[in-house]
C-alpha cells in the first residue's frame, strides 16, 4: 500500500534537488555588488518609510478563520461523497441537515458583515 | 532484467518524464504566452532569437541566471532564500497523481501513465494546493518590503479564499465517480464527461483555478498597477525564474485537473489517448492567457465577495441538488 508513495517520494527529492540547484546556481553564478542604496527595500525610489513588518487588517484574520471553518465542513464532505451510493437516501437526508446548519452559520457571518470589505 | 529492476526502470523513466516535460512546458508556455498576447494586442512578440523565436526560453533562462542574486537589507535570509522552491516544489509534485494517458502494455504488464495511482489522489492534490500558499506567504513577508508584504497577505487570502470552493465544486464528481483516486474518476467518464452532469460545478472550478493560480482577472497579489510586483517585488535573478516557473507549471498542472475532472482525462475518440490529454490541457493554457489578454482586474473586495458570497453556496447547493437528482434517479 505505502509502496504507492515511493515514486512520490522520489520525486519529492527530484523536486527540491532542482529548486535548492536553480537556488545555489543562482547565487554563484549572478554577479554580486551590493551598496547600502541598492539593498534598502523598494519604495519607488523614495527612502523607506517606518518598518515593512506592519500590522495589517483584522479582516484578514477573520478570512483565515472562516477558512479553516468552512475548509473543516469540506473534509467532512469528502468521506461522505465516496460512500454516497452505498449510505443511500439516508446520507443525503444527513447532509442535507448538516449543510443547513452550515448555511445558518453562514448567514449568521453575512448578516454580522464578516464578508464586507469597505 | 528481473521484475523489480523493471519495475523500477519504468517508475524512474515516468518520473523522469513528467519532470522534463513539465518543466519544458512552462518554460515555453512563458514563450506562447508572449507570443499569443502580441498577437491579441496586434504586434509581433519575442521572435529574434532562433527561427520564430523559439529559443527565447533558453535565453530567458541564462538571463535569469546570471542576474544579480539580491536579497534587500533586513530581509530574513532563510524564509527569503527557500520561498520560491516552496512556491515552485508543490506544483510540480501535483502532476504526479494526474493520468495522462491510457495504460500501456509493455513488456507484458500494464503499465498506468501516471506517476502513483493513489487512491487518494484528489485529497493529495488539495494538499499541495495549500502548500503552495507558504511560499506566497513566507516569501512575501520575508522581504521586508511594504509592497511585497501587502501582496502576501492580499494572495494569502485570496487563495485560501478560493481553495474553498475550488475544493466543494470537486465533491459532486466524487460522488458521480465513487472514489477519489483519479484513475477511477477517469474511467467513470468513459461514456459522457463528467462537464455535461455538472456545468456549474466545471464553471465553479474554472474560475475557483484561475483565482489559485493567480491570473487576471485574479492577479491581485502582483498587481503592477498598485503594487509593483507583489510578493516577489524584491526578488531577482532564478529565484523570481522559480516563482515563475512554478506559476506556469500551476497553470499546465490545473489545466490537466480541470480536463481529469470534467472532460473525461485522456477518453477521446480517433486520437491516441495521450494526444487528447495534452489537447485539453494546453486548450486550458490557452484560454488562461486568452484570457489575460482579454479581462480586466477585479477589485479586491469584488474579488472575496465572488468568492465568498457566490461561488461557495453555489458550490454547497450543487452539492445537495446533485444528491437529491442522484438519489431519485
Amino acid at each position: 500500500m505505502l509502496g504507492a508513495y515511493l515514486p512520490i517520494l522520489v520525486l519529492v527529492a527530484i523536486a527540491v534537488i532542482f529548486g535548492l540547484c536553480s537556488l545555489v546556481f543562482s547565487s554563484l553564478i549572478g554577479q554580486k555588488k551590493p551598496s547600502v542604496v541598492k539593498l534598502a527595500p523598494y519604495e519607488c525610489g523614495c527612502e523607506p518609510v517606518g518598518s515593512a513588518r506592519e500590522r495589517f487588517s483584522v479582516k484578514f484574520y477573520i478570512i483565515a478563520m472562516l477558512f479553516i471553518l468552512f475548509d473543516i465542513e469540506a473534509v467532512f464532505l469528502y468521506p461522505w461523497s465516496v460512500l454516497f451510493k452505498r449510505l443511500g437516501m439516508f446520507g443525503v437526508m444527513e447532509m442535507g441537515v448538516f449543510i443547513v446548519i452550515l448555511f445558518v452559520g453562514y448567514i449568521y457571518v453575512w448578516k454580522k458583515g464578516a464578508l464586507e470589505w469597505e | 532484467m528481473s521484475p523489480i529492476a523493471l519495475d523500477i526502470a519504468i517508475h524512474l523513466a515516468k518520473i523522469a518524464l513528467i519532470f522534463f516535460v513539465v518543466l519544458t512546458l512552462a518554460a515555453y508556455l512563458v514563450f506562447a504566452e508572449r507570443r499569443i498576447l502580441a498577437w491579441i494586442q496586434d504586434r509581433k512578440g519575442p521572435n529574434r532569437v532562433g527561427p520564430f523565436g523559439l529559443l527565447q526560453p533558453l535565453a530567458d533562462l541564462i538571463k535569469l541566471l546570471t542576474k544579480e542574486d539580491f536579497r534587500p537589507a533586513g530581509a530574513d535570509k532563510w524564509l527569503f532564500y527557500l520561498a520560491p522552491a516552496m512556491a515552485a516544489i508543490p506544483a510540480i509534485l501535483t502532476f504526479a497523481v494526474i493520468p495522462f494517458g491510457a495504460p500501456l502494455q509493455l513488456f507484458g504488464r500494464e503499465v498506468p501513465l501516471q506517476v502513483a495511482d493513489l487512491n487518494v489522489g484528489l485529497l493529495f492534490f488539495l494538499a499541495l494546493s495549500s502548500i503552495a500558499v507558504y511560499g506566497v506567504a513566507l516569501g512575501g513577508w520575508a522581504s521586508n518590503s511594504k509592497y511585497a508584504l501587502l501582496g502576501s497577505i492580499r494572495g494569502l487570502a485570496q487563495l485560501i479564499s478560493y481553495e474553498l470552493s475550488m475544493g466543494l465544486s470537486l465533491v459532486p464528481t466524487v460522488m458521480l465517480a465513487g472514489s477519489l483516486r483519479l484513475s477511477d474518476i477517469v474511467g467513470a467518464q468513459e461514456g459522457i464527461w463528467f462537464i455535461v452532469y455538472q456545468p456549474l460545478a466545471f464553471a465553479i472550478f474554472l474560475i475557483s483555478i484561475a483565482a489559485e493560480c493567480k491570473r487576471i482577472p485574479f492577479d491581485i497579489p502582483e498587481a503592477e498597477g498598485e503594487l509593483v510586483a507583489g510578493f516577489h517585488t524584491e526578488y531577482s535573478g532564478m529565484r523570481f525564474g522559480l516563482f515563475f516557473v512554478g506559476e506556469y507549471i500551476n497553470i499546465i498542472v490545473l489545466g490537466g485537473l480541470a480536463t481529469t475532472f470534467f472532460l473525461g482525462g485522456w477518453h477521446g475518440p480517433w486520437l491516441p489517448p495521450f494526444a487528447w490529454f495534452s489537447v485539453k490541457t494546453l486548450a486550458f493554457a490557452f484560454f488562461f492567457i486568452w484570457m489575460r489578454g482579454t479581462l480586466p482586474r477585479l477589485r479586491y473586495d469584488q474579488l472575496m465577495h465572488l468568492g465568498w458570497k457566490v461561488l461557495t453556496p453555489l458550490a454547497l447547493v450543487n452539492i445537495l441538488v446533485t444528491g437529491w437528482i442522484l438519489m431519485l434517479r
